[in-house]
């Protein structure tokens, strides 16, 4: 199915070679028919059509459609769909179940850590990470590991509030 | 934007790796973190007819001090494994803070430290660490393994001296002769852009004297610029204010920087010569408080 590109229709000429690969996607393990020079942030967006992920820059440098790869953030532009074979992808539609808001998001809402949403994707996959490895990080930590994702319209100051609201309520929740 | 059309493999090991690469030919090309070769794939500056993906490949991860001091870097080192390695921390202050200004943290999950010399980009950071110390790369090809200096494996810009069925399997920093010191310092107008300058000092200090001195610069010259010559006005004897201003004259006279938009080449020059002065002066009074 997956061999799509914007440009490229659904199903790949018969001709094209696809390889088989079994993707874990937000829990769900997925097996696919793919061609190798699938990205894998079109095999999230256009194959699984998981569109919370998303595109900006495309060249490596925005972090937008930055997700996790066996729990490690990746920007999806820039890995091949075929090297998540046998691993563990994560999505923003990971974060939450459909009755609770990770407390990422929650942060995000409570302290407004976003205006026309672009890059929020991006920017909770990163932190997520960072809460991971760090959950008591400090605001210039934060800011670090942020430094991958361009926000063009907040000034990033409420993101960082965001995510140090959410790193709390996690320690909250453990503790 | 994505690549063309390539055939994929991602062998197990180095030694099928290896075989791909001998009965592909010259238009096969080796992947490890792919964060230049995938831009360059879909920016179509590449565009090779066999990707051998060798992420599959186990035990290339490491990184480790032997006894006699030597560093080893695998294939597959990832930025972040250096930049959070406590290993790196104690031993080796110039690759420790290169680590830490590669790129973007979410590139340096994935890149490596010998892609990125590999890559042999004349901006590249850790290119220019291991002119600085003095690194070798281990290639293994169909007839075997062999040592290369960094000296000769940086052809010119995004060439290196790897033959087209060989590939490098790990760097190798040799030990410090004394006490490893030194430091890297890069100007980006934004964390992720080009170099405006940078530069990689490395010394090994017996007590208060010089015994060895490594410089390079990167984002300066249409390659990366070699400077250990002119760093080596510091062997031999301590840190002075003198040696040190004649240090970073020598380094910023290596310079080959062209004005461009990131600044003329009289500022790029300037910041090398600033850059050269803060990490010996840093590197002084950590000794003299030692002292």
């Amino acid at each position: 199915m997956t061999s799509l590109y914007e440009e490229i229709p659904a199903a790949p000429p018969a001709d094209v070679p696809t390889r088989r690969v079994t993707i874990t996607v937000n829990g769900d393990r997925r097996t696919l028919d793919i061609e190798p020079r699938l990205l894998l942030s079109h095999l999230i967006r256009q194959g699984l059509q998981l569109t919370g992920t998303h595109m900006g820059c495309d060249t490596t440098g925005c972090g937008t459609c930055t997700v996790l790869l066996n729990g490690r953030p990746v920007k999806s532009c820039t890995v091949l769909a075929v090297q998540a074979d046998g691993r563990e992808v994560e999505t923003v539609e990971g974060l939450s179940s459909a009755q609770q808001l990770h407390p990422l998001q929650e942060g995000f809402k409570q302290e407004h850590g976003l205006q026309c949403g672009y890059c929020t994707p991006g920017m909770m996959m990163a932190a997520k990470a960072l809460l991971e490895r760090n959950p008591n990080p400090t605001e210039d930590e934060v800011r670090w590991a942020l430094s991958g994702n361009i926000c063009r319209c907040t000034g990033y100051q409420n993101i960082v509030k965001a995510v140090l609201w959410a790193a709390d309520k996690m320690r909250e929740q453990e503790g | 934007m994505y690549p063309s059309r390539f055939a994929y493999e991602a062998p197990a090991t180095i030694g099928e790796a290896v075989a791909i690469l001998d009965r592909s030919g010259p238009e096969a090309k080796v992947m490890a973190g792919g964060q230049s070769l995938i831009p360059m794939l879909k920016l179509r500056f590449a565009s090779p007819e066999r990707i051998v993906d060798i992420n599959n490949i186990q035990g290339l991860d490491y990184h480790r001090l032997d006894a006699d001091g030597s560093l080893h870097i695998g294939a597959l080192c990832r930025h972040e494994d250096l930049e959070f390695s406590q290993v790196i921390a104690d031993s080796h202050p110039t690759l420790y803070a290169a680590a830490a200004v590669v790129a973007d943290p979410i590139v340096r999950t994935r890149g490596t430290f010998v892609g990125s010399v590999c890559h042999a980009d004349p901006q590249g950071d850790w290119a220019a660490t291991m002119i600085a110390l003095d690194g070798r790369i281990v290639a293994v090809g169909p007839n075997g393994r062999r040592e290369i200096p960094m000296k000769d494996f940086v052809l010119g810009p995004f060439t290196n001296a790897l033959a087209y069925n060989e590939i490098a399997v790990e760097a190798i920093i040799p030990p410090a002769k004394g006490e490893a010191r030194g430091g890297y310092l890069k100007l980006e107008r934004r964390i992720g852009d080009f170099a405006t300058a940078s530069v990689a000092v490395a010394l090994d200090m017996d007590g208060d004297v010089v015994r060895r001195a490594g410089c390079a610069l990167a984002g300066v010259g249409g390659k990366t610029i070699d400077a250990n010559e002119a760093i080596s006005v510091l062997v031999g004897q301590p840190l002075t204010a003198d040696s040190m201003a004649a240090a970073a004259d020598a380094v910023a006279a290596a310079a080959d920087p062209r004005t461009d938009h990131r600044g003329s080449a009289d500022y790029k020059r300037h910041i090398v010569k600033t850059f050269v002065t803060r990490i010996l002066s840093t590197v002084a009074s950590t000794e003299q408080k030692a002292a």
